[in-house]
């Protein structure tokens, strides 16, 4: 047994108390889940504490809490593996709104995974005497994103969603990918087109939270990172995403570095340059006056002929 | 009062699967108290039974149904297995056109895998989360569909409309709320799951707490069957959590404390593969008997021969349970485990239609239907076989579906005419928790039912255990009145709803035992150290347990259907 405080984030809005924290001390045995932590206070110290919860086995997704920070499923958390000096604190998931203590209204994030489809446009006619064969290859192109319980700790920390509501997010995406590299959806095209829309796939800036929180295989930013290069080979290039990546490629390729002259106008695209100048200019000025403008003159690297090599090889693959 | 055709209680595989057939011409509404890919169907891990025949090209829906009518130590009905069976390829690869992610043979076809009970390898799979698959590709459909559906997620239901044997709406409660809502329908179907959770040793969800059940029985439905409690042997032990039984489809070894291959002894041709009732019985004698592992309360499940390579492809996830909840790598080392409540065989009694029946002569509930784990058509009757759970929610939630759509085109809504009337029970039970002031507490209670059921209520049952519980169990409904609701809120209180919970277990659990200690046999997962055979001459029959006005709970029994295949001596 071991005695440990743990503070939770608590939120009420029907008695007007609002945002506050609240310590718990708690005597626990070895192999408590912080899960059990919680339900052990709620059970025996204070009945009001709210959270979800239902399998306690890491597959219904219900349990996402932030604790000590992180987003993670309180069912799959060993209390001992993250309480340190004998304290622990718990709190809703991020990036969205609280309902109450630790539950969170969850509506956007079913809203958004809708956005993309994410239903089997099936390229046969339907005979129940046999089903669609798929390669075993093919099978493991999508079951990563399979595992996806859709618990949401990958929208906690996304850092585009804090800048954007919008933005579908990573669960959304790594459902997309599902349904893109399914071998029995017949609608590559059309999702490869919708998928390059603003608020998805381009938005995400790898910042890398979202797989770094996930609880299973599904690990949103590579399938975003499947989903990317799926578009860019598909042909999909007429949006800021795949414009920006081609010419990071471009230029990289042929001086072996960023040209940072060339980059922000490919990237809104020459033919969108005028519609686009009020968006550009005042960026530009301001690093100009910050001194942070790139120089006028673009140098390729030393060695560059090695790199152009590397990309030469990197083409015929 | 809100008006829809249809209403569908519970969005696991069941009740999805019926939404998506009856939604066509119908408004159709779905109601889950938590969110549809939370449900517990996601739960289950080893496959679905199909005889496809991808892997046994002499499986067949024949061979398929005898093994279920085996499995089910004879009490299943053997109408509605046969057309379970035969139904069975067709729903599956239906599933599969839905997008469903099942693992691949080398010919890309669904692949298939050996469990207990089958003769034949017909266990299509989707590594070891196949429920996890096929709940989220009927997920998928449903939002595909969604413009044609309404969905109350995190409602809570808290009772039926049914007047003189015609239901006719159901009442449901916003969990984030509190706000009480009728609902006005032609008809109403049960998929609300089962009700193991009333055991401390459990692989259910806290959601699986017979919500659906308890609603039935306090409008006059009978549940039948509901002594049959299936415990899978392999429990993580300490908690209950599952470990497949894919882990033994594919190869793992059942030791004990001596290091023997115990089921050598019990099953010597299906090994570990032999029914479940058979192997947690086993399990469980060799615990009794002081072989468990240094003589405790559990064996081991010894994986590490498969080694690394096929545990990583074919059981990842149960892998990780084990690595996340008591820290044993199974490439590395044995697993302990121990019997746990899993499955339940007993529940709403419906026909193949998933038409709920209220008597032994079948006398119909108009507009009541019932699917999944909370119905008993019977498909299972003392005992499950592994993959006939998930098979039997999409056959049956399919069938419950076209039933609906046929109901509800041929039948005008009933008006609801007296709303008091209908929440009368609601608002009674509602005014009385939220007063409850009393000196015992939840948590106590519910501990006590849990560990009650478990130790007295178990694997292995005698009149003294099972009379002690049914005492005990009636004590605590008493000093559940006696408790205190801690959350006096309306917005988002789940100690209320968790108080609701634990009276509908309760009361569940009291059934169990009375229909337990009447059966005088052991059948399936019903096994008496007093009555150690099976009795078919006196208990061939299906119980039906009623509650009367006055709290008294009436036993009826209804009999088997047997068509195809006689009762004969089980062995394995």
């Amino acid at each position: 047994m071991k005695t440990v405080v743990v503070t939770i984030d608590r939120f009420d809005q029907e008695n007007q108390r609002g945002s506050y924290q609240q310590d718990f001390t708690i005597e626990i045995p070895n192999g408590l889940t912080v899960l059990d932590c919680l339900n052990k206070i709620k059970w025996e110290q204070d009945h009001t504490l709210t959270y979800r919860m239902s399998c306690r086995s890491a597959i219904c997704g219900s349990c996402a809490f932030r604790i000590n920070g992180k987003s993670k499923l309180g069912c799959k958390t060993q209390a001992d593996d993250v309480i340190t000096n004998g304290k622990l604190r718990i709190g809703p998931i991020g990036n969205t709104d609280i309902i109450k203590d630790l539950v969170v209204d969850l509506e956007p994030f079913w809203y958004k995974l809708k956005k993309v489809k994410p239903w089997l446009f099936a390229n046969k006619p339907k005979d129940t005497t046999k089903e669609f064969y798929q390669s075993s290859e093919g099978y493991h192109k999508i079951e990563d994103a399979s595992t996806c319980i859709l618990c949401a700790c990958c929208i906690s920390e996304c850092n585009s969603l804090k800048v954007d509501k919008n933005y579908v997010g990573p669960a959304a995406l790594a459902k997309a990918q599902r349904f893109i590299d399914d071998s029995r959806d017949k609608n590559f095209v059309q999702r490869t087109r919708e998928i390059s829309e603003p608020t998805k796939v381009w938005d995400c800036t790898h910042c890398g939270e979202c797989s770094e929180r996930c609880p299973t295989d599904a690990k949103p930013l590579s399938r975003i990172e499947e989903i990317r290069e799926r578009v860019v080979n598909a042909g999909v290039h007429n949006n800021g995403g795949a414009r920006h990546l081609l010419s990071f490629f471009k230029s990289v390729g042929s001086s072996g570095t960023l040209d940072e002259r060339k980059i922000p106008i490919e990237s809104v695209g020459i033919g969108n340059l005028h519609a686009n100048l009020g968006e550009i200019m005042p960026v530009g000025l301001k690093m100009l006056s910050h001194g942070k403008a790139p120089s006028m003159i673009h140098h390729n690297v030393d060695k560059v002929g090695e790199v152009r090599k590397i990309f030469k090889k990197l083409n015929k693959l | 009062m809100i008006k829809h055709d249809i209403v569908i209680i519970g969005a696991g595989l069941a009740g999805m699967r019926a939404a998506l057939e009856a939604c066509e011409n119908h408004d159709v509404a779905i109601v889950t108290k938590i969110y549809p890919t939370r449900s517990h169907s996601g739960a289950a891990q080893g496959g679905v039974a199909a005889a496809l025949a991808n892997l046994a090209e002499d499986d067949s829906p024949d061979f398929h149904m005898f093994d279920t009518v085996k499995g089910s130590d004879f009490l299943g009905d053997q109408d509605a297995i046969e057309i379970m069976v035969n139904d069975a390829p067709h729903v599956i690869r239906e599933m599969e056109h839905f997008g469903c992610v099942f693992s691949r043979d080398e010919k890309g076809r669904i692949a298939q895998r050996a469990f207990g009970g089958h003769s034949k390898p017909r266990s299509c799979y989707a590594a070891d989360r196949t429920g996890h698959a096929l709940l989220h590709s009927l997920y998928e459909q449903i939002l595909k569909v969604s413009k044609k559906l309404t969905i109350y997620s995190e409602y809570y239901l808290r009772d039926l409309v049914i007047n003189d044997f015609t239901c006719n709406g159901a009442i449901i409660q916003d969990i984030k709320t509190g706000k009480i809502e009728v609902l006005n329908s032609k008809a109403v179907l049960m998929a609300t799951g089962g009700y193991g959770r009333a055991f401390q040793i459990t692989s259910n969800a806290f959601a699986c707490s017979g919500d659906g059940l308890i609603a039935a029985m306090n409008n006059g439905v009978p549940l039948m069957d509901m002594e049959f409690v299936q415990f899978h042997p392999t429990g993580l032990y300490g908690q209950g959590i599952l470990v497949s039984e894919a882990a033994r489809g594919e190869g793992g070894y059942l030791v004990n404390g001596k290091g023997e291959r115990f089921m050598e002894t019990y099953a010597s041709k299906m090994m570990e593969l032999a029914p479940r009732d058979i192997v947690s019985r086993s399990e469980q004698t060799e615990i009794n008997e002081g072989r468990g592992i240094d003589g405790k309360d559990f064996v081991h499940l010894d994986m590490r021969h498969l080694g690394r390579e096929k545990i990583l492809e074919k059981l990842p996830q149960v892998r990780q349970l084990g690595i996340d909840f008591i820290g044993v790598d199974m490439i590395d080392a044995p697993i302990p485990i121990q019997p746990t409540a899993h499955y339940s065989m007993g529940g709403i009694p419906c026909d193949v239609h998933g038409q709920v029946i209220r008597d032994k002569d079948s006398s119909p509930v108009r507009g009541l239907f019932a699917a999944g784990e909370c119905a008993c058509v019977s498909v299972h009757g003392a005992n499950r076989l592994g993959t006939n759970s998930l098979l039997e929610a999409v056959v049956f939630g399919k069938r419950a579906g076209a039933s609906l759509n046929e109901f509800a085109l041929n039948t005008n809504r009933v008006e609801i005419s007296d709303e008091n009337h209908a929440l009368e029970r609601t608002n009674k039970l509602t005014k009385e928790l939220r007063e409850m002031n009393g000196k015992e507490s939840i948590n106590v209670v519910r501990n006590e039912m849990k560990n009650s059921m478990t130790n007295d209520c178990g694997v292995y049952r005698n009149p003294e255990k099972m009379g002690r519980c049914l005492n005990k169990i009636k004590d605590l409904q008493k000093r559940f009145k006696d408790c205190s609701l801690g959350d006096k809120g309306s917005l988002f209180n789940t100690d209320f709803f968790e108080a609701i919970e634990l009276k509908n277990m309760l009361d569940f659990s009291e059934i169990i035992l009375v229909g337990a200690i009447e059966r005088k046999e052991s059948r399936g997962g019903h096994a008496r150290t007093d009555y150690e055979k099976r009795d078919d001459v006196n208990w061939l029959k299906h119980t039906l347990a009623t509650k009367s006005a006055d709290g008294e709970i009436k036993l009826d029994y209804k009999p088997v259907s047997i068509t195809k295949h006689q009762p004969e001596e089980r062995k394995y």
